[in-house]
């Protein structure tokens, strides 16, 4: 038993993906937190599918596929932000536009090179191809990240639920709010090598979701949310190397499979006290 | 080095100024072309409490809104201790309505009332044991210390009122401005704010408090009767008879 769970990590891409998987999903849940408190789920997904042209035509021009996904992660943070304050459109309508239009002119661009398979890393992740640079990246956007949430913890807190007192005493809550718009754009493009693009936002929500199903203190919430993830990275990567499936797939699956035992327990909680 | 919110600081009040000064204000509603309130003129002295009264619509939410720094100023001027709005912000404490709160965000009592204390911590900066003992403070005095760990989802309408009090007195603010703190609250509640207010006018602090509880006026010092954006009436608390339109 001890040498079945000891041997997939002899490997020395298997222990890169497991700690590149593990870095990610903490951030993703700790900020998830977030997004699902606030009802940001939407904007999460539409930011993992508004990188894709950024990676396309950065490989296209052999850059950094991080920088391609980094600019226009930011682009289009800054843009839902800035069109959010605008009556006009409303904000779901443009994002469902923006997200939908940036992710087909990714496929677009994608379709003029003749090997589609060189893509599918960037649709569906390559965990086990992260190598130790990538990783450094991974390291350091996700202590950068973690690091600005905690120094702004406060003020986040408070504008998720009375931006009128925010207001009063100062906290500009639109400029917090991209704040968070831009540190979900990081979070997102370190989550594309371990997912991809497509299955990203579940690191972002599922997680998150699961973890409010299972308490009402913050703290707690963003811990249970933690541990899921990097819970459901260790499980998926086993899956992935037992039963020779997709390690992205596998990970969302398992968060999917937490977020299904929360509820159940959430449901029976419900129950028993009414 | 501190950090402080976006315009707001600490100069110090002007001597002998009135706690609160409207002079003329207009105010409009952002998108909107005719004014909620139309040249209001008012005074608020230190240690005074004036009651806002009137129907609905008739601009006391807006007026409170313009002092907070919520909606811009038409024309006319506010001064707060002799100072225009933001330069001494954290002397000015505002008690929203209770429907400008998300009250299902999974925060507890005790941290929410701590973000009273945030006007002076700024950016970056953790609240200190003085900060909590100051709330635990607020909390016994408005006799909800037993809830300072319960979620502020699980609060009735009348506690979640006495915690929007307590945020507001952790500041330690000067001029207090309550928009309908006795909306729909118990009596006990009701009775809970009344000491209150008296507590902070021997204090030698200022409140303008709107508020639709006709009932118990005498517990101010004076009324002020607006209808649609213009002051109507002012009479000292003892005197004022309501108008059959207020009613």
């Amino acid at each position: 038993m001890l040498n079945w769970l000891i041997e997939p990590f002899t490997l020395g891409f298997m222990r890169t993906g497991l700690l590149a998987a593990a870095l990610v999903g903490l951030t993703c849940a700790i900020l998830g937190v977030y997004v699902v408190l606030r009802r940001m789920a939407f904007i999460g997904d539409a930011l993992a599918h508004t990188v894709l042209p950024g990676v396309v035509i950065a490989y296209l021009n052999n850059w950094n596929l991080f920088v391609g996904a980094i600019i226009a992660g930011l682009v289009t943070a800054l843009g839902i932000s800035w069109m959010s304050r605008r009556d006009s459109v409303r904000e779901d309508t443009a994002i469902g536009v923006l997200f939908t239009g940036m992710f087909a002119l990714g496929i677009l661009l994608i379709s003029t090179v003749r090997s589609f398979r060189d893509f599918t890393h960037i649709l569906f992740g390559n965990l086990l191809g992260v190598t130790q640079e990538d990783l450094l990246l991974i390291g350091g956007l996700s202590i950068a990240i973690l690091l600005v949430l905690a120094m702004f913890h406060k003020e986040l807190e408070l504008t998720s639920y009375d931006t009128t007192y925010a207001q009063v005493i100062g906290v500009r809550a639109d400029w917090l709010r991209t704040l968070l718009l831009v540190l979900l754009a990081l979070t997102v493009v370190t989550s594309i090598q371990v997912v991809g693009v497509v299955l990203t936002s579940a690191m972002l929500v599922t997680p998150a979701a699961a973890a409010s199903l299972l308490t009402r203190r913050l703290g707690r919430m963003m811990a249970i949310s933690a541990l899921i993830a990097v819970g459901s990275a260790l499980v998926g990567l086993y899956i992935s190397f037992y039963a020779r499936v997709a390690s992205g797939a596998a990970i969302v699956l398992a968060c999917t499979l937490c977020f299904g035992i929360a509820w159940l327990i959430h449901t029976v909680q419900q129950r028993s006290t009414s | 080095m501190r950090l402080y919110y976006s315009q707001r600081r600490f100069v110090a009040p002007i001597p002998g100024a009135s706690a609160l000064e409207l002079d003329q204000l207009k105010v409009a509603h952002p998108g909107r072309n005719t004014p909620a309130v139309h040249g209001v003129s008012l005074e608020v002295a230190p240690g005074e409490l004036v009651a806002l009264v009137g129907p609905n619509g008739a601009g006391k939410s807006t007026i409170l809104k313009a002092i907070a720094g919520l909606l811009p100023i038409q024309a006319g001027s506010v001064y707060i201790f002799g100072l225009p709005i933001g330069a001494c912000h954290h002397r000015v404490a505002y008690l929203p309505q209770r429907g400008e709160i998300d009250w299902r965000f999974p925060v507890s009592v005790r941290r929410m009332v701590l973000t009273g204390r945030y006007v002076h911590l700024g950016w970056l900066r953790q609240p200190t044991a003085n900060d909590d003992l100051r709330v635990h403070e607020v909390l016994t005095q408005l006799g909800i210390a037993d809830l300072a760990e319960r979620q502020i989802s699980e609060l009735s309408g009348g506690q979640q009122q006495r915690v929007l009090l307590a945020r507001a007195l952790v500041q330690d603010a000067d001029l207090l401005l309550l928009d309908e703190p006795t909306n729909a609250v118990d009596a006990a509640t009701r009775d809970a704010i009344a000491e209150t207010l008296n507590t902070l006018r021997r204090q030698g602090k200022a409140a303008l408090v709107a508020t639709h509880d006709l009932d118990h006026l005498m517990e101010y010092d004076r009324v002020v009767a607006l209808q649609e954006g213009r002051v109507v009436a002012t009479a000292p608390a003892a005197l004022y008879v309501p108008d059959e339109w207020i009613a």
